[in-house]
């Protein structure tokens, strides 16, 4: 007997969470834009409130529209369940706030997003929470940074800005072996190019906003659990495996076996904190979800085509893309990112900052901005934007060069794509 | 606030349902089905013990959080879950059990008529006979048999309101349960499950009152698998729940406890 077929990638991408409104048999996702739900009875409202019955109470805590978003990427990712947030930085506050507290540590990743660097390095030490950063390539590094009082060890699938791939299973063996979950960012990859929970990650979270979205229309964040973590076996849990004041003494661990830390997370971090998803956004994320696999094979031929056209350019000194042979990361990338990796990516062009500079100015198809992920493509130029304060010395500390380039490559037709950047590469090289 | 016994030298664990165990109550039992634990009830559980009943929703041995052994037939199984109201200070309960769950229940209502109050079955069926291939598949390939049983219980791709709650992908959910149940687990409880043959005869013994709770599009323990067993009660109640699979309780959360509520004491 041949067993029976899970539903495939593309069908979940589609009807994951979500069917017919029973009530007005609409086939899209209905945007539930109420703020609260009316209760049956008391004796339903109080059961509500406790626990004791699912449903939706208030939307800070869950909406229907929202759910759907929720269950659709935790399906997508191979998860239990997840949390939507107002973005992807709600989400990662939410993922520590959960696990870690006043006299925490944090065990992270030097190659992160700024906006995460900026929390965990200057905004979560203010709350008591310290963060170590290391080299992600240096197993050894994570395994000697660990300290009896961290409580996460947090990295990204594809590190910033230079496309770091994560083994995620041999960092995620040093925190099991240490009985500490390992949080990734998926942000950059989505679970149709690499799902971290198959490698050992036990959390993981999106920025929405990118390619899930893919639209760049609506900034949102998820939050995914895998289930698998044991945080009784671990005993550094005492928010998930003891009684909670806050939430009528619920040990959350003992109420569920799989779904303790988004149990925890809901009642207490998305209850309190409040950085909750607008069902608008839900039902704007779900549209981008429903075609995530065509729209990334597409990011990603784009970005083949435009990798090769940059590899063969003479204004190029060099370009950074884990396909690419000279890529630190190759041989991993093969094997954890054999459909590709991602659409993000820089190159390093001739003549420094002054050469960057022309040439963001004449590019014209590619948008000139802060943000990846978007069907349209984008262009920035660290050093005369983002870091453009540093001198060069310290941008090659930060891992950038005066003339890195960071390019995310969208859905246009990629000959149009090259004809920009070949323009702008020849007036970049102008004196 | 849980419930830890010693049932024959091995540690023993129930959920009470976020509350204290008080035994003077009417005492309601949950038993899991094959390669779960106590928390596929979490829903059903914590809402009757927070509304006068005390609550034992039982990890069976090898299960989640109970020590030993998985118990090799349902015979040994019904004699275990006595044991747990003997532990428990318990005269009488009601038992509710699921699946391989509900086969308990029955065997132990007749092996201890004495004991039982009510008995209440959810997606079950008689003889609850499992194909050779899922047989083989639990013995030889976890992995694929939980694929099998995790398609097979869920008759959808979304559910309302989720479970335990919003957010939750409910077919997950059951797959990481079963993932975190112990090697050899499932294909014990598989096996006791198609190894038992009393469940007519154990009807005869049965005095009280019994509810079968099916779901209709379950594929697993189909409606019309109960039959036999709904033939063999004759004063059993019935209640079919419509777009409820075998997972019953995660897919139809709320449709389970009204049928529960309206039958336990």
């Amino acid at each position: 007997m041949t067993p029976p077929r899970s539903p495939g990638f593309d069908t979940l991408s589609l009807h994951a969470g979500q069917q017919p409104d029973p009530t007005t048999g609409a086939r899209a996702t209905p945007i539930f834009q109420t703020a609260a739900y009316v209760f049956r009875d008391t004796d339903h409202a109080a059961a509500l409130f406790n626990m004791e019955r699912a449903g939706h109470v208030y939307s800070r805590i869950s909406n229907p529209t929202t759910a759907v978003l929720e269950e659709r990427i935790a399906a997508l990712d191979g998860g239990v369940g997840a949390i939507a947030t107002a973005s992807g930085q709600a989400a990662l506050h939410l993922a520590i706030a959960t696990l870690a507290g006043a006299g925490s540590h944090v065990l992270a990743s030097r190659a992160l997003y700024g906006g995460s660097h900026n929390l965990l390095d200057y905004t979560l030490r203010r709350f008591g929470i310290d963060t170590t950063f290391v080299d992600p390539r240096n197993l050894s590094a994570w395994r000697e940074a660990i300290r009896p009082n961290t409580r996460v060890l947090f990295a990204e699938t594809l590190g910033n800005p230079g496309l770091d791939v994560l083994d995620i299973a041999g960092v995620a063996e040093i925190a099991h072996a240490a009985g500490l979950p390992l949080l990734v960012d998926g942000t950059f990859t989505t679970p149709y190019l690499l799902r971290p929970f198959d490698f050992g990650a036990d959390l993981v979270c999106h920025s929405a906003t990118k390619f899930l979205g893919g639209h760049g229309v609506a900034i949102g964040g998820l939050l995914v659990d895998s289930g698998a973590f044991d945080w009784e076996r671990s005993g550094r849990f005492p928010e998930l495996t003891e009684p909670y004041a806050g939430f009528h003494g619920m040990d959350f661990q003992e109420e569920s076996t799989v779904a303790a830390f988004l149990l925890r997370a809901r009642r207490e971090g998305l209850r309190d904190f409040g950085a909750c998803m607008a069902p608008f956004t839900a039902f704007q994320l779900l549209q981008g979800i429903e075609t995530l696999s065509l729209r990334m094979d597409r990011h990603i031929a784009n970005t083949r085509a435009i990798v090769g056209f940059l590899c063969e350019h003479k204004a190029v000194a060099s370009v950074n893309y884990p396909e690419l042979p000279t890529h630190p990361d190759h041989q991993l990338a093969k094997t954890m990112l054999p459909k590709g990796c991602g659409a993000v990516f820089t190159f390093e062009i001739q003549g420094g900052r002054v050469a960057g500079r022309k040439f963001i100015e004449t590019l014209r198809l590619f948008s000139h901005l802060a943000n990846v992920g978007d069907a349209k493509s984008l262009v920035i130029h660290p050093a005369s934007t983002t870091h453009f304060r540093l001198d060069d010395a310290a941008l090659r500390a930060a891992g950038i060069g005066p003339g890195t380039i960071r390019l995310s490559i969208g859905l246009e037709d990629s000959a149009d794509l090259i004809d920009d950047l070949a323009l702008a590469l020849r007036a970049s090289q102008k004196p | 606030m849980a419930m830890q016994l010693d049932i024959h030298g091995h540690a023993a664990w129930a959920y009470t349902g976020g509350k204290a165990f008080n035994p003077t109550l009417p005492v309601v039992v949950f038993i899991h089905g094959a390669e779960h634990d106590h928390s596929v009830w979490a829903l059903q559980s914590r809402y009757l013990a927070h509304h006068g009943r005390a609550v034992l929703a039982v990890d069976l041995p090898g299960h989640g959080r109970s020590a030993g052994a998985p118990l090799a037939s349902i015979e040994a199984l019904a004699d275990w879950v006595v044991a747990v109201l003997d532990a428990a200070g318990v005269a009488t309960a009601t038992v509710v059990g699921h699946s391989m769950g509900s086969l308990i229940a029955l065997e132990s209502a007749a092996r201890h008529p004495q004991r039982i109050a009510k008995l209440a079955l959810v997606g079950t069926a008689f003889p609850m006979r499992v194909a050779d291939e899922l047989l083989n598949a639990t013995r030889d390939d976890e992995p694929t048999a939980q694929q099998m049983v995790n398609l097979w219980s869920h008759s959808a791709l979304a559910h309302y309101p989720g479970n335990p709650g919003p957010g939750f992908w409910v077919a997950g959910v059951n797959r990481r349960l079963m993932e975190r149940q112990r090697t050899g687990v499932m294909h014990a409880d598989f096996t006791a499950c198609n190894d038992y043959s009393n469940g007519l005869e154990a009807c005869r013994s049965i005095v009280a009152p019994v509810l079968l709770v099916l779901g209709k599009r379950d594929v697993m323990t189909p409606p019309r698998a109960a039959q036999d067993l709904i033939g063999a009660l004759p004063n059993a109640g019935v209640v079919q729940i419509e777009g409820a699979g075998h997972a019953i309780m995660a897919e139809k959360p709320d449709e389970l406890l009204e049928a529960l509520r309206a039958f336990v004491p």
